[in-house]
Protein backbone atom coordinates (compact mmCIF):
# COMPACT_ATOMS: atom_id res chain seq x y z
CA UNK A 1 0.00 0.00 0.00
CA UNK A 2 2.84 2.37 0.76
CA UNK A 3 4.05 1.78 -2.78
CA UNK A 4 1.29 3.81 -4.42
CA UNK A 5 0.99 7.59 -4.26
CA UNK A 6 -1.66 8.79 -1.79
CA UNK A 7 -5.01 9.70 -3.30
CA UNK A 8 -5.81 12.04 -0.43
CA UNK A 9 -3.32 13.81 1.76
CA UNK A 10 -3.27 16.64 4.28
CA UNK A 11 -0.25 18.52 5.53
CA UNK A 12 -0.39 20.49 8.75
CA UNK A 13 -4.16 20.90 8.40
CA UNK A 14 -5.41 23.29 11.09
CA UNK A 15 -8.72 24.98 11.71
CA UNK A 16 -9.73 27.42 14.42
CA UNK A 17 -13.26 28.37 15.39
CA UNK A 18 -12.51 31.67 17.10
CA UNK A 19 -9.86 30.86 19.68
CA UNK A 20 -10.68 27.15 19.69
CA UNK A 21 -8.43 24.87 17.66
CA UNK A 22 -10.81 22.21 16.31
CA UNK A 23 -8.33 20.64 13.95
CA UNK A 24 -4.69 20.78 14.87
CA UNK A 25 -1.78 20.18 12.53
CA UNK A 26 -3.13 16.98 10.99
CA UNK A 27 -0.89 15.06 8.56
CA UNK A 28 -3.03 12.41 7.01
CA UNK A 29 -2.64 10.14 3.99
CA UNK A 30 -5.09 7.84 2.30
CA UNK A 31 -4.10 5.49 -0.51
CA UNK A 32 -6.18 4.32 -3.49
CA UNK A 33 -8.46 1.47 -2.49
CA UNK A 34 -7.75 1.86 1.20
CA UNK A 35 -10.46 1.21 3.78
CA UNK A 36 -9.83 3.64 6.60
CA UNK A 37 -11.84 4.72 9.61
CA UNK A 38 -11.50 7.73 11.84
CA UNK A 39 -12.70 7.39 15.39
CA UNK A 40 -12.56 9.71 18.32
CA UNK A 41 -14.70 10.86 21.25
CA UNK A 42 -17.48 13.41 20.75
CA UNK A 43 -16.06 16.81 19.93
CA UNK A 44 -12.81 15.35 18.62
CA UNK A 45 -13.33 17.32 15.42
CA UNK A 46 -14.15 14.41 13.12
CA UNK A 47 -16.87 16.15 11.15
CA UNK A 48 -14.81 19.35 10.96
CA UNK A 49 -11.99 17.27 9.50
CA UNK A 50 -14.34 15.84 6.86
CA UNK A 51 -15.61 19.34 6.09
CA UNK A 52 -12.04 20.51 5.58
CA UNK A 53 -11.37 17.60 3.25
CA UNK A 54 -14.54 18.12 1.23
CA UNK A 55 -14.08 21.87 1.00
CA UNK A 56 -17.15 22.86 2.94
CA UNK A 57 -14.79 24.59 5.39
CA UNK A 58 -11.55 26.38 4.58
CA UNK A 59 -8.57 25.56 6.81
CA UNK A 60 -6.90 28.24 8.92
CA UNK A 61 -3.62 26.79 7.70
CA UNK A 62 -2.26 23.67 6.04
CA UNK A 63 -3.05 22.01 2.72
CA UNK A 64 -5.23 19.32 1.20
CA UNK A 65 -4.03 17.26 -1.78
CA UNK A 66 -6.30 15.14 -3.94
CA UNK A 67 -4.54 12.79 -6.32
CA UNK A 68 -1.37 14.81 -5.81
CA UNK A 69 -3.08 18.08 -6.72
CA UNK A 70 -3.30 20.88 -4.20
CA UNK A 71 -7.04 21.47 -3.78
CA UNK A 72 -6.86 23.64 -0.65
CA UNK A 73 -8.24 26.71 -2.44
CA UNK A 74 -10.76 24.76 -4.50
CA UNK A 75 -14.51 24.89 -3.96
CA UNK A 76 -16.51 21.91 -2.86
CA UNK A 77 -17.92 21.59 -6.39
CA UNK A 78 -14.44 21.47 -7.99
CA UNK A 79 -13.30 18.79 -5.56
CA UNK A 80 -16.35 16.70 -6.34
CA UNK A 81 -15.50 16.91 -10.04
CA UNK A 82 -12.01 15.68 -9.13
CA UNK A 83 -13.48 12.63 -7.46
CA UNK A 84 -14.15 13.47 -3.83
CA UNK A 85 -17.57 12.25 -2.76
CA UNK A 86 -19.16 12.50 0.65
CA UNK A 87 -22.24 11.59 2.57
CA UNK A 88 -23.59 13.61 5.44
CA UNK A 89 -23.91 12.84 9.12
CA UNK A 90 -27.44 14.16 9.01
CA UNK A 91 -29.31 12.70 6.06
CA UNK A 92 -29.33 15.18 3.23
CA UNK A 93 -31.65 14.20 0.41
CA UNK A 94 -34.39 15.70 -1.75
CA UNK A 95 -37.31 14.69 0.48
CA UNK A 96 -40.22 15.22 -1.92
CA UNK A 97 -38.54 13.71 -4.96
CA UNK A 98 -38.64 10.02 -5.74
CA UNK A 99 -35.71 7.76 -4.94
CA UNK A 100 -34.95 7.51 -8.63
CA UNK A 101 -35.00 11.26 -9.12
CA UNK A 102 -32.68 11.71 -6.16
CA UNK A 103 -30.07 9.54 -7.84
CA UNK A 104 -30.78 10.92 -11.30
CA UNK A 105 -29.96 14.45 -10.17
CA UNK A 106 -26.49 13.29 -9.16
CA UNK A 107 -25.94 11.24 -12.31
CA UNK A 108 -27.10 14.18 -14.45
CA UNK A 109 -24.68 16.57 -12.77
CA UNK A 110 -21.84 14.12 -13.04
CA UNK A 111 -22.41 13.27 -16.68
CA UNK A 112 -22.90 16.88 -17.64
CA UNK A 113 -26.50 16.65 -18.87
CA UNK A 114 -27.96 18.84 -16.14
CA UNK A 115 -27.83 21.90 -18.38
CA UNK A 116 -30.09 20.17 -20.88
CA UNK A 117 -33.09 22.50 -21.07
CA UNK A 118 -35.16 21.11 -23.86
CA UNK A 119 -34.86 17.34 -23.76
CA UNK A 120 -37.09 15.61 -21.29
CA UNK A 121 -35.30 14.06 -18.34
CA UNK A 122 -37.25 10.85 -18.79
CA UNK A 123 -35.69 10.30 -22.22
CA UNK A 124 -32.17 10.14 -20.79
CA UNK A 125 -32.05 6.37 -20.99
CA UNK A 126 -28.34 5.93 -20.50
CA UNK A 127 -28.41 7.97 -17.31
CA UNK A 128 -31.42 6.10 -16.02
CA UNK A 129 -29.71 2.79 -16.68
CA UNK A 130 -26.97 3.97 -14.40
CA UNK A 131 -29.52 5.14 -11.82
CA UNK A 132 -31.13 1.71 -11.80
CA UNK A 133 -27.77 -0.01 -11.52
CA UNK A 134 -26.92 2.12 -8.47
CA UNK A 135 -30.29 1.50 -6.85
CA UNK A 136 -29.76 -2.18 -7.42
CA UNK A 137 -26.37 -2.03 -5.73
CA UNK A 138 -27.76 -0.46 -2.56
CA UNK A 139 -30.91 -2.58 -2.68
CA UNK A 140 -33.45 0.19 -3.25
CA UNK A 141 -34.89 -0.92 -6.59
CA UNK A 142 -38.18 -1.89 -4.97
CA UNK A 143 -38.82 1.65 -3.74
CA UNK A 144 -37.53 3.56 -6.77
CA UNK A 145 -40.72 5.59 -7.21
CA UNK A 146 -41.29 6.36 -3.53
CA UNK A 147 -40.54 9.90 -2.32
CA UNK A 148 -37.29 9.88 -0.36
CA UNK A 149 -38.99 11.18 2.77
CA UNK A 150 -41.27 8.14 2.92
CA UNK A 151 -38.35 5.73 3.25
CA UNK A 152 -37.45 4.40 6.67
CA UNK A 153 -34.40 6.16 8.00
CA UNK A 154 -32.01 3.30 7.42
CA UNK A 155 -32.92 3.11 3.76
CA UNK A 156 -32.51 6.87 3.45
CA UNK A 157 -28.91 6.32 4.51
CA UNK A 158 -28.53 3.81 1.68
CA UNK A 159 -30.01 6.29 -0.76
CA UNK A 160 -27.52 8.82 0.48
CA UNK A 161 -24.72 6.42 -0.41
CA UNK A 162 -26.23 5.77 -3.86
CA UNK A 163 -26.41 9.51 -4.56
CA UNK A 164 -22.76 9.88 -3.65
CA UNK A 165 -21.67 6.85 -5.67
CA UNK A 166 -23.40 8.36 -8.69
CA UNK A 167 -20.56 10.87 -8.80
CA UNK A 168 -18.02 8.06 -9.36
CA UNK A 169 -15.78 9.16 -6.54
CA UNK A 170 -12.16 8.10 -6.22
CA UNK A 171 -12.40 8.92 -2.55
CA UNK A 172 -15.56 8.37 -0.57
CA UNK A 173 -16.03 10.20 2.72
CA UNK A 174 -18.72 8.57 4.81
CA UNK A 175 -19.73 10.73 7.74
CA UNK A 176 -21.53 8.41 10.14
CA UNK A 177 -23.38 6.38 7.49
CA UNK A 178 -24.88 4.21 10.21
CA UNK A 179 -26.08 7.09 12.40
CA UNK A 180 -29.66 6.47 13.43
CA UNK A 181 -29.60 2.87 12.25
CA UNK A 182 -30.01 0.19 14.88
CA UNK A 183 -26.68 -1.57 15.48
CA UNK A 184 -28.35 -4.80 14.51
CA UNK A 185 -28.82 -3.44 10.99
CA UNK A 186 -25.49 -1.74 10.44
CA UNK A 187 -24.27 -4.88 8.70
CA UNK A 188 -26.36 -3.76 5.68
CA UNK A 189 -24.14 -0.72 5.34
CA UNK A 190 -21.13 -2.94 5.70
CA UNK A 191 -22.26 -5.33 3.01
CA UNK A 192 -22.79 -2.42 0.63
CA UNK A 193 -19.38 -1.03 1.40
CA UNK A 194 -18.04 -4.47 0.55
CA UNK A 195 -19.50 -4.28 -2.94
CA UNK A 196 -17.75 -0.98 -3.74
CA UNK A 197 -15.14 -1.10 -6.49
CA UNK A 198 -11.81 -1.95 -4.90
CA UNK A 199 -10.05 1.11 -6.29
CA UNK A 200 -12.24 3.57 -4.39
CA UNK A 201 -10.59 4.78 -1.21
CA UNK A 202 -13.14 4.92 1.60
CA UNK A 203 -12.84 7.03 4.73
CA UNK A 204 -15.43 6.09 7.31
CA UNK A 205 -16.36 8.05 10.38
CA UNK A 206 -18.63 6.34 12.82
CA UNK A 207 -19.41 5.72 16.45
CA UNK A 208 -20.39 2.16 15.79
CA UNK A 209 -17.22 0.35 16.90
CA UNK A 210 -18.47 -2.93 15.57
CA UNK A 211 -18.86 -1.45 12.10
CA UNK A 212 -15.55 0.39 12.25
CA UNK A 213 -13.51 -2.60 13.36
CA UNK A 214 -15.05 -4.92 10.82
CA UNK A 215 -14.69 -2.45 7.98
CA UNK A 216 -11.35 -0.72 8.36
CA UNK A 217 -7.91 -1.91 7.37
CA UNK A 218 -6.43 0.98 9.31
CA UNK A 219 -7.87 3.25 11.95
CA UNK A 220 -6.93 6.82 12.80
CA UNK A 221 -7.78 8.05 16.28
CA UNK A 222 -8.55 11.74 16.52
CA UNK A 223 -8.50 13.41 19.93
CA UNK A 224 -9.01 17.13 20.41
CA UNK A 225 -8.49 17.75 16.72
CA UNK A 226 -5.14 15.97 16.46
CA UNK A 227 -4.11 12.50 15.43
CA UNK A 228 -3.33 10.55 18.59
CA UNK A 229 -2.47 7.25 16.99
CA UNK A 230 -2.93 5.35 13.76
CA UNK A 231 -2.76 1.62 13.17
CA UNK A 232 -4.47 -1.62 12.28
CA UNK A 233 -7.68 -2.46 14.12
CA UNK A 234 -5.75 -4.95 16.25
CA UNK A 235 -3.16 -2.33 17.21
CA UNK A 236 -5.85 0.22 18.01
CA UNK A 237 -7.82 -2.24 20.08
CA UNK A 238 -4.69 -3.07 22.05
CA UNK A 239 -3.63 0.54 22.58
CA UNK A 240 -3.90 1.52 26.24
CA UNK A 241 -4.43 5.24 25.62
CA UNK A 242 -7.18 4.57 23.11
CA UNK A 243 -8.92 2.22 25.50
CA UNK A 244 -8.75 4.81 28.23
CA UNK A 245 -9.85 7.83 26.22
CA UNK A 246 -12.22 6.42 23.72
CA UNK A 247 -13.26 2.83 24.13
CA UNK A 248 -13.79 3.23 27.85
CA UNK A 249 -16.06 6.17 27.15
CA UNK A 250 -18.10 4.29 24.61
CA UNK A 251 -18.56 1.47 27.13
CA UNK A 252 -20.14 4.06 29.41
CA UNK A 253 -22.34 5.26 26.63
CA UNK A 254 -23.43 1.74 25.88
CA UNK A 255 -24.19 0.98 29.53
CA UNK B 1 -43.24 -5.05 2.92
CA UNK B 2 -44.63 -1.76 4.22
CA UNK B 3 -42.50 0.03 1.65
CA UNK B 4 -44.10 -1.86 -1.15
CA UNK B 5 -47.63 -1.08 -0.07
CA UNK B 6 -46.68 2.56 0.42
CA UNK B 7 -45.37 2.65 -3.10
CA UNK B 8 -48.60 1.24 -4.40
CA UNK B 9 -50.65 3.90 -2.65
CA UNK B 10 -48.49 6.65 -4.05
CA UNK B 11 -48.23 5.42 -7.60
CA UNK B 12 -51.49 3.76 -8.48
CA UNK B 13 -54.02 6.58 -7.96
CA UNK B 14 -51.97 8.76 -10.29
CA UNK B 15 -51.66 6.05 -12.88
CA UNK B 16 -55.42 5.64 -12.80
CA UNK B 17 -56.06 9.30 -13.56
CA UNK B 18 -53.50 9.85 -16.28
CA UNK B 19 -56.37 10.14 -18.74
CA UNK B 20 -58.13 12.86 -16.75
CA UNK B 21 -54.85 14.63 -16.23
CA UNK B 22 -54.27 14.93 -19.93
CA UNK B 23 -57.80 15.49 -21.16
CA UNK B 24 -58.86 18.13 -18.66
CA UNK B 25 -56.13 20.62 -19.62
CA UNK B 26 -56.85 20.07 -23.29
CA UNK B 27 -60.53 20.88 -22.72
CA UNK B 28 -59.42 23.99 -20.89
CA UNK B 29 -57.43 25.22 -23.86
CA UNK B 30 -60.23 24.46 -26.31
CA UNK B 31 -62.79 26.18 -24.09
CA UNK B 32 -60.53 29.23 -23.95
CA UNK B 33 -60.48 29.38 -27.76
CA UNK B 34 -64.26 29.57 -27.78
CA UNK B 35 -64.57 32.58 -25.47
CA UNK B 36 -64.72 35.30 -28.17
CA UNK B 37 -67.41 33.34 -30.02
CA UNK B 38 -69.64 32.44 -27.11
CA UNK B 39 -68.95 35.22 -24.63
CA UNK B 40 -67.76 38.17 -26.72
CA UNK B 41 -68.47 40.59 -23.88
CA UNK B 42 -65.87 38.89 -21.76
CA UNK B 43 -63.11 38.88 -24.37
CA UNK B 44 -61.23 41.91 -23.02
CA UNK B 45 -61.35 40.55 -19.45
CA UNK B 46 -60.28 37.15 -20.75
CA UNK B 47 -57.28 38.75 -22.45
CA UNK B 48 -56.33 40.38 -19.16
CA UNK B 49 -56.58 37.03 -17.45
CA UNK B 50 -54.46 35.34 -20.12
CA UNK B 51 -51.74 37.94 -19.71
CA UNK B 52 -51.79 37.57 -15.93
CA UNK B 53 -51.64 33.78 -16.25
CA UNK B 54 -48.53 34.17 -18.37
CA UNK B 55 -47.06 36.48 -15.74
CA UNK B 56 -47.93 34.08 -12.92
CA UNK B 57 -46.55 31.15 -14.92
CA UNK B 58 -43.22 32.95 -15.24
CA UNK B 59 -43.24 33.48 -11.49
CA UNK B 60 -44.01 29.82 -10.91
CA UNK B 61 -40.70 28.90 -12.49
CA UNK B 62 -39.04 30.80 -9.63
CA UNK B 63 -41.37 30.32 -6.67
CA UNK B 64 -42.73 26.88 -7.39
CA UNK B 65 -39.94 25.11 -9.18
CA UNK B 66 -36.76 26.75 -7.92
CA UNK B 67 -37.87 27.95 -4.48
CA UNK B 68 -36.95 31.59 -5.13
CA UNK B 69 -39.63 33.77 -3.54
CA UNK B 70 -39.57 37.29 -4.96
CA UNK B 71 -41.58 40.42 -4.27
CA UNK B 72 -40.16 42.27 -7.23
CA UNK B 73 -41.42 40.31 -10.18
CA UNK B 74 -43.35 43.34 -11.46
CA UNK B 75 -40.01 44.98 -12.25
CA UNK B 76 -39.63 42.51 -15.12
CA UNK B 77 -43.25 42.76 -16.22
CA UNK B 78 -42.88 46.54 -16.20
CA UNK B 79 -39.61 46.38 -18.09
CA UNK B 80 -41.36 44.47 -20.86
CA UNK B 81 -44.40 46.78 -20.83
CA UNK B 82 -42.36 50.00 -20.96
CA UNK B 83 -40.04 48.61 -23.63
CA UNK B 84 -42.99 47.78 -25.88
CA UNK B 85 -44.71 51.09 -25.11
CA UNK B 86 -41.67 53.31 -25.62
CA UNK B 87 -40.66 51.51 -28.78
CA UNK B 88 -44.16 51.91 -30.20
CA UNK B 89 -44.04 55.66 -29.62
CA UNK B 90 -40.53 56.19 -30.91
CA UNK B 91 -39.25 53.36 -33.08
CA UNK B 92 -41.62 50.78 -34.43
CA UNK B 93 -45.07 49.63 -33.44
CA UNK B 94 -44.85 46.16 -34.88
CA UNK B 95 -46.36 43.87 -32.22
CA UNK B 96 -43.95 40.97 -32.64
CA UNK B 97 -40.80 43.07 -32.73
CA UNK B 98 -41.85 45.06 -29.68
CA UNK B 99 -42.88 41.91 -27.82
CA UNK B 100 -39.56 40.23 -28.52
CA UNK B 101 -37.75 43.40 -27.50
CA UNK B 102 -39.77 43.51 -24.29
CA UNK B 103 -38.66 39.95 -23.58
CA UNK B 104 -35.05 40.75 -24.35
CA UNK B 105 -34.95 43.87 -22.18
CA UNK B 106 -36.66 42.08 -19.30
CA UNK B 107 -34.21 39.20 -19.64
CA UNK B 108 -31.35 41.66 -19.52
CA UNK B 109 -32.80 43.41 -16.45
CA UNK B 110 -33.22 39.96 -14.90
CA UNK B 111 -29.65 39.04 -15.73
CA UNK B 112 -28.23 42.23 -14.22
CA UNK B 113 -30.38 42.38 -11.08
CA UNK B 114 -30.37 38.60 -10.69
CA UNK B 115 -26.61 38.29 -10.85
CA UNK B 116 -26.41 40.61 -7.83
CA UNK B 117 -29.43 39.41 -5.87
CA UNK B 118 -29.01 35.66 -6.35
CA UNK B 119 -25.85 35.69 -4.28
CA UNK B 120 -28.32 35.74 -1.39
CA UNK B 121 -31.33 33.60 -0.69
CA UNK B 122 -34.48 33.47 1.42
CA UNK B 123 -35.37 36.63 3.31
CA UNK B 124 -32.32 38.57 2.10
CA UNK B 125 -33.30 37.84 -1.49
CA UNK B 126 -36.90 38.81 -0.82
CA UNK B 127 -35.82 42.21 0.51
CA UNK B 128 -33.38 42.80 -2.35
CA UNK B 129 -36.01 41.92 -4.95
CA UNK B 130 -38.33 44.42 -3.30
CA UNK B 131 -35.62 47.09 -3.30
CA UNK B 132 -34.73 46.52 -6.96
CA UNK B 133 -38.37 46.83 -7.97
CA UNK B 134 -38.79 50.01 -5.92
CA UNK B 135 -35.80 51.54 -7.63
CA UNK B 136 -37.09 50.71 -11.09
CA UNK B 137 -40.53 52.03 -10.13
CA UNK B 138 -39.03 55.30 -8.92
CA UNK B 139 -36.85 55.58 -12.00
CA UNK B 140 -39.91 55.26 -14.23
CA UNK B 141 -41.75 57.76 -12.06
CA UNK B 142 -39.03 60.38 -12.41
CA UNK B 143 -38.15 59.94 -16.07
CA UNK B 144 -41.40 61.58 -17.15
CA UNK B 145 -40.17 62.57 -20.60
CA UNK B 146 -39.66 58.94 -21.54
CA UNK B 147 -42.19 57.09 -19.41
CA UNK B 148 -44.90 59.64 -18.84
CA UNK B 149 -44.24 59.38 -15.10
CA UNK B 150 -47.31 58.99 -12.97
CA UNK B 151 -49.63 59.35 -15.97
CA UNK B 152 -48.11 56.36 -17.68
CA UNK B 153 -47.66 55.96 -21.41
CA UNK B 154 -50.89 56.87 -23.12
CA UNK B 155 -52.09 56.37 -26.65
CA UNK B 156 -49.73 53.57 -27.47
CA UNK B 157 -51.06 51.97 -30.60
CA UNK B 158 -49.71 49.00 -32.42
CA UNK B 159 -49.68 48.00 -36.06
CA UNK B 160 -51.75 45.02 -37.19
CA UNK B 161 -50.38 41.68 -36.11
CA UNK B 162 -48.31 40.15 -38.93
CA UNK B 163 -49.51 43.10 -40.99
CA UNK B 164 -52.97 41.51 -41.23
CA UNK B 165 -54.89 41.30 -37.97
CA UNK B 166 -55.84 44.67 -36.54
CA UNK B 167 -56.20 45.13 -32.81
CA UNK B 168 -59.98 45.64 -33.01
CA UNK B 169 -62.09 47.29 -30.32
CA UNK B 170 -63.82 44.00 -29.48
CA UNK B 171 -60.43 42.63 -28.56
CA UNK B 172 -60.55 39.42 -30.59
CA UNK B 173 -57.10 39.78 -32.11
CA UNK B 174 -55.69 40.77 -28.75
CA UNK B 175 -57.22 37.70 -27.16
CA UNK B 176 -56.08 35.11 -29.71
CA UNK B 177 -52.67 36.72 -29.88
CA UNK B 178 -52.13 36.64 -26.12
CA UNK B 179 -53.58 33.14 -25.88
CA UNK B 180 -51.13 31.97 -28.55
CA UNK B 181 -48.26 33.56 -26.63
CA UNK B 182 -49.44 31.93 -23.41
CA UNK B 183 -49.64 28.55 -25.11
CA UNK B 184 -46.13 28.88 -26.51
CA UNK B 185 -44.83 29.97 -23.12
CA UNK B 186 -46.64 27.10 -21.45
CA UNK B 187 -45.07 24.56 -23.83
CA UNK B 188 -41.68 26.11 -23.15
CA UNK B 189 -42.09 26.04 -19.39
CA UNK B 190 -43.39 22.48 -19.50
CA UNK B 191 -40.37 21.43 -21.53
CA UNK B 192 -38.01 23.18 -19.18
CA UNK B 193 -39.47 21.82 -15.94
CA UNK B 194 -39.40 18.28 -17.31
CA UNK B 195 -35.80 18.54 -18.50
CA UNK B 196 -32.79 17.58 -16.40
CA UNK B 197 -32.30 21.33 -15.93
CA UNK B 198 -35.83 21.66 -14.53
CA UNK B 199 -35.31 18.69 -12.24
CA UNK B 200 -32.14 20.25 -10.95
CA UNK B 201 -34.12 23.40 -10.12
CA UNK B 202 -36.41 21.25 -8.00
CA UNK B 203 -33.34 19.76 -6.38
CA UNK B 204 -32.20 23.26 -5.51
CA UNK B 205 -35.62 24.05 -4.08
CA UNK B 206 -35.62 20.90 -1.99
CA UNK B 207 -32.05 21.01 -0.70
CA UNK B 208 -29.53 23.41 -2.16
CA UNK B 209 -26.75 22.21 0.11
CA UNK B 210 -27.10 18.70 -1.28
CA UNK B 211 -27.20 20.01 -4.85
CA UNK B 212 -23.91 21.77 -4.21
CA UNK B 213 -22.52 18.54 -2.81
CA UNK B 214 -23.34 16.65 -6.00
CA UNK B 215 -21.49 19.26 -8.00
CA UNK B 216 -24.28 21.55 -9.16
CA UNK B 217 -23.29 25.16 -9.86
CA UNK B 218 -26.24 26.51 -7.86
CA UNK B 219 -25.68 30.18 -8.58
CA UNK B 220 -25.53 29.81 -12.36
CA UNK B 221 -28.44 27.38 -12.38
CA UNK B 222 -30.63 29.76 -10.38
CA UNK B 223 -29.55 32.70 -12.52
CA UNK B 224 -30.51 30.81 -15.68
CA UNK B 225 -33.96 30.12 -14.22
CA UNK B 226 -34.23 33.77 -13.24
CA UNK B 227 -33.43 35.00 -16.75
CA UNK B 228 -35.92 32.63 -18.39
CA UNK B 229 -38.58 33.72 -15.91
CA UNK B 230 -37.71 37.37 -16.54
CA UNK B 231 -38.08 37.00 -20.29
CA UNK B 232 -41.54 35.46 -19.88
CA UNK B 233 -42.57 38.15 -17.40
CA UNK B 234 -41.34 40.71 -19.94
CA UNK B 235 -43.46 39.09 -22.63
CA UNK B 236 -46.49 39.33 -20.35
CA UNK B 237 -45.73 43.01 -19.78
CA UNK B 238 -45.34 43.71 -23.50
CA UNK B 239 -48.64 41.95 -24.23
CA UNK B 240 -50.31 44.03 -21.55
CA UNK B 241 -49.08 47.21 -23.25
CA UNK B 242 -50.22 45.98 -26.63
CA UNK B 243 -53.71 44.84 -25.72
CA UNK B 244 -54.55 47.80 -23.45
CA UNK B 245 -52.63 50.38 -25.54
CA UNK B 246 -51.46 51.85 -22.29
CA UNK B 247 -48.59 51.40 -19.86
CA UNK B 248 -49.35 52.36 -16.28
CA UNK B 249 -46.80 52.98 -13.55
CA UNK B 250 -48.67 50.26 -11.70
CA UNK B 251 -47.04 47.69 -13.98
CA UNK B 252 -43.86 48.17 -11.93
CA UNK B 253 -45.53 48.32 -8.53
CA UNK B 254 -45.22 46.26 -5.39
CA UNK B 255 -48.98 45.86 -5.56
CA UNK B 256 -48.66 43.95 -8.83
CA UNK B 257 -45.76 41.85 -7.51
CA UNK B 258 -47.83 40.96 -4.49
CA UNK B 259 -50.98 40.25 -6.48
CA UNK B 260 -49.29 37.85 -8.87
CA UNK B 261 -47.66 36.03 -5.97
CA UNK B 262 -51.03 35.63 -4.26
CA UNK B 263 -52.64 34.42 -7.48
CA UNK B 264 -49.97 31.80 -7.91
CA UNK B 265 -50.15 30.61 -4.32
CA UNK B 266 -53.94 30.54 -4.56
CA UNK B 267 -53.80 28.22 -7.57
CA UNK B 268 -50.86 26.17 -6.36
CA UNK B 269 -47.20 26.93 -6.92
CA UNK B 270 -44.94 24.34 -8.49
CA UNK B 271 -47.75 22.77 -10.51
CA UNK B 272 -47.72 24.07 -14.09
CA UNK B 273 -51.48 24.71 -13.97
CA UNK B 274 -51.43 26.60 -10.67
CA UNK B 275 -51.34 29.91 -12.51
CA UNK B 276 -54.24 28.83 -14.72
CA UNK B 277 -56.43 28.20 -11.68
CA UNK B 278 -55.26 30.95 -9.36
CA UNK B 279 -55.39 33.91 -11.72
CA UNK B 280 -59.05 33.57 -12.81
CA UNK B 281 -60.15 32.82 -9.26
CA UNK B 282 -58.37 35.88 -7.97
CA UNK B 283 -59.59 38.16 -10.75
CA UNK B 284 -63.21 37.03 -10.51
CA UNK B 285 -63.15 37.44 -6.75
CA UNK B 286 -61.65 40.88 -7.19
CA UNK B 287 -64.30 41.79 -9.75
CA UNK B 288 -67.07 40.56 -7.48
CA UNK B 289 -65.88 42.10 -4.23
CA UNK B 290 -64.60 45.40 -5.58
CA UNK B 291 -67.88 46.17 -7.32
CA UNK B 292 -69.46 47.34 -4.09
CA UNK B 293 -66.51 48.98 -2.43
CA UNK B 294 -62.79 48.62 -3.13
CA UNK B 295 -62.23 48.25 0.60
CA UNK B 296 -64.19 44.99 0.47
CA UNK B 297 -61.65 43.63 -1.90
CA UNK B 298 -58.66 44.33 0.32
CA UNK B 299 -60.48 42.67 3.19
CA UNK B 300 -61.38 39.73 0.94
CA UNK B 301 -57.81 39.48 -0.27
CA UNK B 302 -56.62 39.35 3.32
CA UNK B 303 -59.06 36.59 4.18
CA UNK B 304 -58.06 34.56 1.09
CA UNK B 305 -54.40 34.89 2.02
CA UNK B 306 -55.03 33.82 5.61
CA UNK B 307 -57.12 30.83 4.65
CA UNK B 308 -54.74 29.69 1.93
CA UNK B 309 -51.63 29.96 4.07
CA UNK B 310 -53.15 28.33 7.13
CA UNK B 311 -55.33 25.63 5.63
CA UNK B 312 -54.47 25.08 1.97
CA UNK B 313 -50.70 25.32 1.67
CA UNK B 314 -50.58 23.70 -1.80
CA UNK B 315 -53.19 26.02 -3.27
CA UNK B 316 -56.39 24.86 -4.97
CA UNK B 317 -54.54 22.27 -7.07
CA UNK B 318 -52.77 20.99 -3.97
CA UNK B 319 -56.14 20.59 -2.31
CA UNK B 320 -57.53 18.71 -5.30
CA UNK B 321 -54.54 16.39 -5.27
CA UNK B 322 -54.91 15.68 -1.56
CA UNK B 323 -58.60 14.97 -1.83
CA UNK B 324 -58.01 12.64 -4.74
CA UNK B 325 -55.20 10.89 -2.96
CA UNK B 326 -57.27 10.30 0.15
CA UNK B 327 -60.16 9.05 -1.97
CA UNK B 328 -57.80 6.66 -3.70
CA UNK B 329 -56.55 5.46 -0.36
CA UNK B 330 -60.08 5.09 0.99
CA UNK B 331 -61.14 3.05 -2.01
CA UNK B 332 -58.23 0.72 -1.56
CA UNK B 333 -59.12 -0.23 2.01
Amino acid sequence: MSGSAPILETRGLTRFFGPVRVTGDVDFTLHPGERRAIIGPNGAGKTTFVNLLSGRLAPSSGQVFLGGENVTAMSEARRIKLGLGRTFQITSLFPNLSVRKNVFLAVAEHEGVAWNLFRSAASHRRQFDRVDELLDRVGLSDVAEVPAQDLPYGRQRLLEIAVTLALRPRVLLLDEPAAGIPTSESHIILSILDTLPKDIAVLLIDHDMDLVFRFAQRITVLVQGSVMVEGTPAEIAANERVRKIYLGESDHAAA
Amino acid sequence: MTDRSNAAVLVLPQAGTVGARKILPMLLWVAALAIPTFAPGYTPLASQIVVMILFALSLDLLVGFTGIVTLGHAALFGAGAYTAGIMALRLTNDPLITALSGMAVAALVGLVTGSCMLRTKGLAFLVLSLAAAFMLHELANMATSVTGGDDGLQGVSFAPLLGVFEFDFRGQTAFYYSLACLFAAFLLVRRVVNSPFGWSLRGIRENDGRMRAIGCPIYRRRLAAYVISSALAGLAGALQAQITQFVALRSLSLELSGDVLIMLILGGAGRLYGAFVGVPLFMFAQDLLAKEDPANWYLGQGVILLVMTLFVPGGVLGLVERVRRSLGRGGRR
